[in-house]
């Protein structure tokens, strides 16, 4: 509460039971007799199914029971007293296991004393042993079915078939005779309450024969409540619908058996009153037609309230709606931190913090009381010391409010820059989904955010939209400071290297700024420092004459913290057979001395997202958080202030090629073309050898594939040659910013070839895929292969083609995100009560150890060091090269 | 300062931390390794060692990580990039093994029946290299049945009998012998007939005089195993690094164990429900671990095997493979309430009802619910300050 106060009361276990029909009484405040709703004034009928004594729905009625109006009338519960007993169909299998393991005659489980007292030994032990007694209870249920003759009173035992769903019938040789609920009810009554424990049954809680209902419990209308349409037609809920039908048969059964009606009726009517009660507890019983609406829509009755993903337990119980959050499109801003989010000016003058008032703040607060809720920096709410709230919308003069003002009072002041908040994207598939961020108060109509999130949210800016959420408590706001702010959580906890990182044009631009060619003067280099926001000494330039110029590598070099080392291959590295490391002719050989680029570029390799042994991860994991997202931000802006003065674009002139390489590529495609008709004839004169453990289809369609792929790779190869670093697309390529050297050659060279489902294009016409070639025809071009390049562009069967591979990627991708969502769900549901106790085992809610330490070494793979808990060549350095330096002095 | 002193200084540091198990050994060995030889001073060395201890120390996990939701996330999360395609080449052209999500679904599932089980088999050493011996072998470990060598089964209903004609090609690339096949036939029908082997063929002349008695045992017999192991329908035999291994489509690890010149040590299957009857609960939760490891790894996911031993133990915890899902995991645990919001939410709340449950409400589901703080992370200390007075107040 955010009035004050400690909130200590918790409920501390909830007990299961069955009300008996005493209790069902007891708490009814109304028999329920009428089968209506309303008179013709509109009125609700006495007794009828909306009594005004189980409360009111309309506004302005009072509750006849409380005395209370809509809001505040908590609903009362009525009942119908049923003329005949009906079999609740939820416990009918219930009711016929345990019939069938008491004696038909003296109602005693079918057990000798011995097992008897067998058995309960073993009731007393269970728990202690960490068993559950319900198998116990099975076992006993088995067992005593299969007994022939009671063994207390001798009498023969006959088999029970229940016919679901209620049904359950003696069948003896002479035939089968249905129990009625009332002989049920009448068995279950005599077990003894020590034989109901045996069965698994609480007598405590419930008996079983309760669940033969002779009297039911009418829920209160706020359960059901009718909604009237502009017609001023009224429409009552399905679970009111349902009790009209039930107290209708119910008053017509009860007339029948006063008036001494035949058995037969009597029977049918009360088998019709079984169907409604079914329906009314689960209208999706299985053996019978579920209860239709007058449109045909199937009832929503009790069970299917609960039901899955739109019930009660998942929808409105495990996941809840909630006041202080916003939702709209998200945009980026490479000005901002990546701690921080932007937020639209008209969303900060709706969602409010609580402020208490305190002599120190009280002049600020009175300033936000009179600028009032619709000028930003403002408020919205005003409470007094007496718990009452001001709405300022309707406050006349804001000032003479200000003026009560005083110490103890909570303002709920606007959102404004600096205030921490939540910030989430759906799917939340892990816990950097939802991350804090402070707000920055903005113009315009979208949450900004820094383009180094994108990656853990999976964000874009295609229409995405995400949500926001204004913690309201101090401790909320602490515990999202502390532990969920961006910074905190750039190292993943899957496999403990940083997930947030650059991306796209910021490593394009790393490795413009960071290749040897690249130098800079003075007035460059103190633009882009000031742009980054840069407070350090300037490092003095590589080359002095004869004008001063800085390297890039220099200026990037400026943000790294000291004491960073580090080397490693860069995304440019060719993969040579023998690294020359240092002398790398593509200086893709990294090294950080002392936070200092000596050799090598900087591209995804060094500071990409999700990319672990970078030397964003060295730093975060030497230098800490704060100095990691301070590194990041000012080189983020550096980068973009860079790349946004030279320029970076590509277009059609990166993917032609020239003539000769075009005619080199047709060449080569052509080529294996002749090759793979030299296969298909092979084949069809029989001269193929099969691959081992293959048809000769699949060995000549796996050599077909393989021929045209290699053909693919050396027309990507040819184009490869005439497309040279000073290509954008290349650069993208090569320094991981974006696309691969197979896009590429895609758009330059060939597209290759589309299949589905891991194969080529067969399928289509009888014989053929297309009506433009002859049946049977196994070529190249029949199958699906795409000569031509994005750039020259596709023909009609090309295209055809091409989109029959592209829905399948579609396809697949619709069909696993649900598959692996219930993948998640499942397994969040299994291990979402593990945790760590102060023993440093791994428990379960109940407190089952499942392991001694979490992960057989205790280490949090989030605090690990891309898996391993201690890294050790890093504890060496760290010490000798200290002590090199203190043996230097 | 010598250097048999720092030396003798660090083995005494060394087994003292071996000793008071500070490190976990695997880091200790690194450890080891990596100081030795680099000719550290005494003072040096227990700075790096204090270095150590201290970042491991600091890696811990705290008290009250929610470590099941991060582990249920760092798997689930990958799910969505993984592919659905279900079959790929892995190593061995000739054998399709199930990958991506689907294999790692199966793995969570603990499926009795994975969609392609497969076994890996070393042979024993002092035979390891020789290709015939791995032929051998592999011939023992296939499964032939009568119709895979047979060219033609018919019935003759003029002899009233099952005539089997083989295909001599086949049968000698199999090692195999008429009076082999008929064996086996005679073995499997027992009275039901007489075999008669013939030259490449074998008439069966059934006891039943029906048509309908002939048609059913030329059905068995087409069924009847000659050679091999049962389930194992394919070998593949390949050679790694001069040592030659059989690669199996379909698994049988009791079997395949008791096959002479088979490395009883290195044998491999991808069927945890095999490793747990023939090896037992703990080399199933290794299996797990594996398994789901690999097909991780395949994918080019990159996550923590903590997560996933995580699931693995949870897993095998109570001795029996659980799986993870309704009729596992998720439908023993404790609360009505937690069973009732994951799955078939009706049986749970009524049978909770009769049996008169309580739910301690220990878990986080029933806390939500609520509307309670959860008992994980700052939420699982029960610890509360009166901010209006002291506590001696009280």
């Amino acid at each position: 509460m955010a009035t004050g106060g400690l909130a200590t009361k918790k409920i501390d276990s909830i007990e299961f039971g069955l009300l008996s029909p005493d209790d069902i009484r007891k708490m009814s405040i109304a028999q329920i007799v009428v089968a209506d709703t309303y008179d013709e004034d509109g009125y609700p009928i006495s007794s009828g199914i909306m009594d005004t004594r189980l409360g009111v729905i309309d506004p302005g009625q009072r509750c006849k029971t409380c005395g209370n109006r809509v809001g505040n009338c908590p609903g009362h519960f009525g009942h119908i007293e049923l003329a005949r007993p009906v079999v609740h169909a939820g416990y009918a299998k219930v009711i016929h296991k345990v019939l069938r393991a008491i004696c038909r005659e003296c109602n005693r489980v079918l057990l000798t004393d011995e097992e008897i007292e067998y058995y309960a030994r073993l009731f007393k032990k269970y728990p202690d042993i960490g068993q559950k007694t319900a198998n116990l209870s099975k076992d006993i249920l088995k067992r005593a079915a299969k007994v022939k003759a009671c063994p207390h009173c001798g009498a023969e035992q006959l088999k029970l078939k229940l016919e679901k769903p209620t049904s359950i019938y003696e069948v003896s040789e002479a035939g089968s005779v249905r129990l009625t609920p009332i002989d049920i009810r009448a068995k279950l009554e005599s077990v003894t309450d020590d034989d109901y424990r045996l069965l698994g049954i609480n007598p405590e809680a419930a008996r079983l024969e309760w669940s033969i209902l002779t009297v039911m419990s009418v829920p209160p209308v706020a359960v059901r409540p009718s909604i009237t349409l502009e017609s001023g037609v009224r429409s009552e809920d399905d679970l009111s619908h349902k009790l009209i039908d039930i107290i209708r048969i119910n008053q017509r059964l009860r007339e029948n058996l006063d008036a001494g009606a035949p058995q037969l009726i009597v029977e049918d009517l009360w088998e019709l009153l079984q169907y409604h009660c079914t329906t009314y507890f689960d209208n999706g019983v299985s053996g019978i037609p579920p209860a239709r609406h007058r449109s045909g829509r199937a009832l929503r009755t009790l069970a299917q309230r609960l039901k899955g993903k739109e019930g009660r337990f998942r929808s409105n119980l495990s996941g809840k709606r909630v006041d202080f959050s916003a939702r709209t499109v998200i945009s980026p801003d490479p000005n901002l931190s990546m701690n921080e989010v932007g937020v639209p000016e008209q969303i900060a003058t709706i969602l409010t913090i609580p402020q208490r008032v305190t002599e120190w703040n009280l002049e600020e607060m009175k300033a936000l009381v009179i600028r009032g809720p619709d000028r930003h920096p403002g408020c919205n709410y005003l409470i007094r010391t007496d718990g009452r709230r001001v709405d300022l919308r309707f406050v006349k003069d804001r000032s003479i409010i200000s003026d009560t003002i005083e110490p103890g009072f909570i303002v709920e002041r606007h959102l404004s820059s600096g205030d921490i908040v939540l910030f989430n994207r759906q799917p939340s598939l892990h816990r950097m989904s939802i991350m804090a961020h402070e707000v920055r108060v903005m113009p315009y109509r979208t949450f900004r955010l820094s383009l180094f999130v994108c990656p853990p949210y999976n964000a874009d800016f295609d229409g995405d939209e995400m949500n926001l959420h204004v913690p309201q408590s101090e401790e909320a706001r602490a515990e999202a400071r502390v532990l969920m702010r961006v910074q905190e959580q750039i190292l993943s906890p899957r496999y403990g290297g940083p997930i947030i990182g650059a991306l796209q044009d910021y490593i394009s631009a790393a490795f413009l700024l960071t290749r040897k060619s690249a130098l800079y003067t003075r007035n460059k280099v103190n633009q882009l420092l000031a742009t980054a926001g840069y407070e350090g000494e300037l490092t003095p330039p590589a080359i002095k004459k004869p004008v001063p110029l800085w390297t890039g590598k220099q200026i990037f070099s400026m943000f790294i913290p000291a004491g960073i080392n580090i080397s490693f291959k860069a995304n440019v590295c060719r993969k040579c057979t023998t690294c020359k490391k240092e002398d790398c002719e593509y200086d893709s050989y990294v090294v950080v001395r002392d936070g200092n680029i000596m050799f090598g570029v900087i591209d995804e390799k060094a500071f990409g997202a999700g990319e672990p042994d970078s030397l964003f991860h060295r730093i975060i994991k030497e230098k800490g958080s704060t100095t990691a997202r301070i590194f990041m931000d000012s080189v983020g802006r550096l980068l973009v202030r860079l790349i946004t003065d030279r320029g970076f674009s590509m277009g059609l002139d990166d993917v032609t090629l020239p003539r000769e390489a075009s005619r080199r590529i047709k060449i080569i495609l052509e080529k294996a073309d002749k090759k793979v008709n030299q296969l298909i004839e092979t084949y069809k004169r029989d001269e193929l050898d099969a691959n081992p453990g293959q048809t000769l289809l699949e060995t000549l369609e796996q050599r077909i594939m393989a021929t045209l792929a290699e053909a693919r790779d050396s027309a990507g190869a040819v184009a490869g040659e005439h497309l040279g670093l000073d290509n954008s697309a290349v650069i993208m390529a090569q320094t991981g910013a974006r696309g691969s050297r197979l896009n590429l050659s895609q758009m330059a060279a060939v597209v290759g070839q589309q299949a589905v489902r891991g194969e080529r294009i067969s399928r289509g016409y009888m014989g053929r895929t297309l009506p433009h070639f002859e049946r049977g025809d196994l070529g190249a071009r029949a199958r699906g292969f795409v000569a031509s390049s994005y750039k020259s562009g596709l023909d009609p069967i090309e295209y055809w083609f091409h989109a029959a591979g592209g829905r399948e990627g579609l396809v697949d991708t619709a069909v696993r995100t649900s598959t692996s969502g219930y993948m998640q769900r499942r397994l969040m549901t299994a291990l979402q009560d593990l945790k760590v106790e102060t023993d440093g085992t791994v428990r379960t809610a109940p407190g089952r150890i499942v392991q001694f330490k979490f992960g057989d070494d205790g280490v949090d793979p989030s605090k690990s060091d891309h898996g391993r808990s201690v890294n050790i060549d890093i504890a060496i350095e760290k010490v000798l090269g200290k002590s090199k330096v203190s043996r230097e002095a | 300062m010598s250097k048999s002193t720092v030396t003798a200084h660090m083995e005494k540091r060394f087994s003292k931390l071996r000793d008071e198990h500070r490190l976990p050994p695997k880091v200790l060995d690194e450890l080891e390794e990596k100081v030795t030889d680099i000719g550290l001073t005494k003072k040096e060395f227990d700075e790096i060692c204090d270095n150590v201890i201290d970042s491991y120390e600091r890696s811990l996990v705290e008290p009250g990580e929610a470590v099941g939701t991060v582990a249920a996330q760092s798997i689930g999360e990958p799910g969505t990039q993984m592919t659905l395609r279900t079959f790929h080449y892995a190593g061995v052209a000739e054998l399709s093994v199930t990958q991506g999500l689907p294999r790692l679904i199966e793995i969570v599932d603990a499926r009795k029946n994975p969609s392609t089980p497969t076994m890996k088999i070393h042979l024993a050493d002092d035979i390891a290299e020789d290709r015939n011996e791995a032929k051998r072998i592999a011939r023992d470990i296939e499964m032939i049945l009568v119709e895979s060598v047979a060219s033609n089964i018919s019935i003759d209903l003029l002899r009233q009998a099952i005539d089997i004609r083989f295909d001599p090609e086949l049968m000698e690339d199999k090692a195999l012998t008429v009076e082999i096949i008929a064996e086996a036939i005679r073995a499997k029908i027992k009275a039901k007939g007489e075999v008669e082997a013939g030259d490449n063929t074998v008439f069966v002349y059934p006891t039943g005089e029906t048509l309908a008695d002939l048609q059913r045992l030329s059905e068995k017999i087409r069924e009847v195993r000659v050679k091999g192991i049962d389930d194992v329908n394919h070998v593949v035999i390949r050679k790694e690094s001069d040592r030659y291994v059989l690669y199996t489509e379909g698994s049988n690890l009791q079997d395949a164990l008791e096959i002479a010149g088979v490395n009883p040590h290195k044998i491999y299957t991808n069927n945890l429900k095999e490793i747990y009857q023939v090896l037992g609960i703990e080399a199933t939760r290794n299996a797990i671990i594996q398994e789901a490891m690999n097909v991780l790894n395949e994918q080019g996911m990159d996550v923590d095997v903590r997560h996933i031993i995580l699931v693995a133990d949870m897993m095998t915890a109570d001795g029996a493979i659980r799986q993870i899902g309704r009729h596992g995991i998720s439908g023993s645990k404790n609360s009505a309430l937690a069973r009732a919001a994951f799955e078939v939410t009706i049986k749970h709340l009524l049978g909770a009802g009769i049996a008169g449950t309580k739910d301690p409400l220990r878990g986080i589901t029933e806390n939500v619910i609520l509307g309670q703080l959860i008992p994980l992370g700052t939420g699982s200390i029960d610890l509360l300050m009166n901010p209006q007075g002291s506590a001696s107040e009280k």
